[in-house]
């Protein structure tokens, strides 16, 4: 972790973890809440407003804006709702596990502070069931705040998970959390209107939520110092892949993405080379390591490139990669994770996945990397969610940074990196769900022709 | 199950506004209770608790990865094999357990102790490569860690 950066997520932790209520409040902890507590909600959004904080999930919203979308009590009199995402399963993403590991109290006191702001009395944690451990560490430290009489009236339900990435997605999480099959509504209704229980709701992330008691204590207007002015604060990136320490560090917006790698993640491993970066999760357009000179991590400098922030989580790729493969496990894990509920996204991650089998295979020609761009085209933005937007992005920025790759193995009849491959005999999960095992009729392999 | 599952899933329900929100933690609790899967009976069982039709619940089990409507071993070995696992070895862990075990990923071991499976992103990317031990991740596993993990689940 550089040493230089104030910590705010993590801000008193040293390294550890502040599970303990006592600990907490020796670093300042809870104080956040009780100025809050003498301000009204509005005062509260003005502050989150002034230090434009945005979503941590990956969408960049602008956090103090969600909350002026739920109206007030007296104008739609039902109850209010703070919905908080901790369904973290963006691949290359692990930050909000650490954060609910390490701060949880911290992230409790911004639910309640959150709460406030929208008038809600009523907050529900949408955990990934994966996550065990951290989940049984929420409820310890929810025990504690409750035995210290610090929720006031307000209820918070730690609501577990069962393994479905498309539940990050705001909606399907709230169907998932009403005790649906977690698949995407249409919008609008935006759930600021009619949200969980068809209720005023706001759908945070668990960082957003963690970093609004030191905005509070600080001031909007300080934390807005940090880091670039369409960016501001701190943002905890999730590194991974081939780096020599990959980890979580907290450092602020702005922070070169080439030092992130060769300084803080300490180069890349095994004295290989990098290839390769995707620079926030799964679903953002990959760079070559040529690109990554002069990137900042942030908003604008991300988006410039082509590319996206997302949710920070830089996965550093070496020379060992076959990117063909990595556009097959890539595609795969979207395939797998399509809800299903709309059909370009549900057939047109099949249907890349078995193009891309067939061209790493060295049994593909230039009509099937045409073909596996048209079917990316033709599922952007016919979805009433982004996961189908977000994997064709994604291979499809594959095919368009290393389009020599993609040819040699139509050229060579084989992967050029056979043997070689860093990805080499990779499996995605086999399930043993029933769903997955249907009749032959329906789960016949489509035959692509080219 | 009996009773006292009914009255616990009687008491999920009463968290949420509205008790259909139940239906995860109650199916999660069914699962505990039948050995880590759900049979047709413990999904009829479910179902009553809840107010629900057996159909409605198996709808929901099949949805999610976490749920298993066939027998899985008294433990459960799921290798991350995503992206930045895979980059990191997942592959060697993958075959260390299926050499180890004796069995290919998805199957269970003949004396019904071990099912291997390889998941989707387990969210411990960083602490590569990820292995969710009967839900309890171990990190940094490598082929080498393997027989050790073997061995502790035999004992």
């Amino acid at each position: 972790m550089s040493t230089t950066t104030p910590e705010i997520v993590f801000a008193g932790t040293e390294g550890g973890a502040l599970t303990e209520l006592a600990d907490y409040e020796a670093v300042g902890g809870l104080s956040a809440l009780r100025r809050a507590l003498g301000m009204t909600p509005d005062e509260i959004i003005a502050e989150l407003n002034a230090s434009n904080l945005r979503g941590r999930g990956g969408a960049f919203f602008p956090t103090g804006r969600k909350w002026s979308f739920v109206p007030k009590p007296d104008q739609v009199p039902k109850p209010h709702y703070l919905v908080v995402n901790a369904d973290e399963s963006e691949p290359g993403t692990f930050k909000d596990r650490e954060i609910m590991l390490r701060v949880p109290l911290r992230f409790l006191e911004g639910c309640l502070i959150a709460a406030r702001a929208i008038e809600s009395t009523h907050v529900f944690v949408y955990i990934r069931g994966e996550y065990e451990r951290e989940y049984e560490i929420l409820v310890a430290a929810l025990e504690q705040l409750r035995k210290g009489k610090h929720l006031g009236g307000t209820t918070i339900v730690v609501h577990r998970g069962a393994g479905a990435y498309i539940c990050g997605e705001e909606t399907a999480l709230l169907e998932s959390l009403e005790g649906k099959r977690g698949q995407p509504r249409t919008k609008p209704p935006f759930p600021a209107i009619a949200g969980l229980y068809a209720s005023p709701t706001a759908v945070n992330n668990v960082e957003s939520i963690t970093t609004v008691p030191p905005i509070i204590e600080m001031g909007g207007a300080e934390y807005a110092k940090v880091g670039p002015e369409s960016s501001t604060g701190t943002r905890v990136f999730s590194l991974s892949g081939n780096v020599v320490r990959p980890g979580n560090y907290e450092l602020p917006h702005g922070y070169p993405l080439r030092d992130l790698i060769y300084e803080v993640g300490g180069g890349i491993a095994d004295g290989r080379s990098l290839k390769a970066v995707i620079p926030g999760g799964s679903s953002t357009a990959i760079l070559t390591a040529a690109e990554i000179d002069g990137l900042t991590l942030d908003y604008d400098s991300l988006a410039q490139a082509g590319t996206a922030i997302g949710s920070a989580a830089v996965v550093a790729i070496d020379d060992r990669c076959c990117i063909v493969q990595l556009g097959v496990r890539i595609s795969q894990f979207y395939e797998h994770e399509s809800c299903g509920k709309c059909t370009p996204c549900r057939v047109g991650t099949r249907w890349t996945t078995q193009i891309l089998k067939k061209l790493e295979a060295g049994e593909g020609s230039q009509a099937d990397l045409d073909l596996l761009l048209d079917v990316g085209e033709k599922v952007n933005g016919t979805c009433l969610c982004p996961l189908g937007d977000t994997a064709m992005i994604a291979i499809a920025s594959y095919v368009a940074k290393f389009r020599e790759e993609f040819l040699a193995h139509i050229e060579e009849g084989g992967c050029p990196f056979h043997g070689t491959s860093s990805l080499e005999g990779i499996v995605a999960p086999t399930d043993v769900h029933e769903a997955h095992h249907g009749p032959a009729a329906i789960h016949r392999p489509l035959e692509v022709v080219a | 199950m009996s009773a006292t599952f009914y009255d616990e899933v009687q008491t999920l329900r009463k968290r949420y506004p509205d008790p259909l929100s139940a239906v995860l933690p109650a199916l999660q609790l069914a699962q505990e209770r039948n050995g880590g899967w759900l049979s047709e009976a413990t999904l009829r069982e479910a179902a009553d608790a809840l107010d629900l039709t057996p159909a409605y619940c198996l709808s929901i089990a099949s949805f999610y990865d976490m749920f298993h409507t066939e027998p899985v071993g008294t433990h459960l070995v799921e290798v991350c094999t995503n992206v930045s696992c895979a980059l990191s070895g997942a592959q060697d862990v993958v075959d260390a357990f299926e050499r180890s075990l004796g069995i290919e990923v998805g199957g269970t071991t003949e004396d019904g102790s071990v099912t291997l499976r390889t998941v989707e992103c387990l969210g411990g990317c960083g602490w590569a490569t990820v292995v969710a031990v009967d839900n309890r991740h171990r990190l940094h596993v490598r082929a080498g860690d393997v027989a050790g993990i073997v061995a502790e689940l035999g004992e």
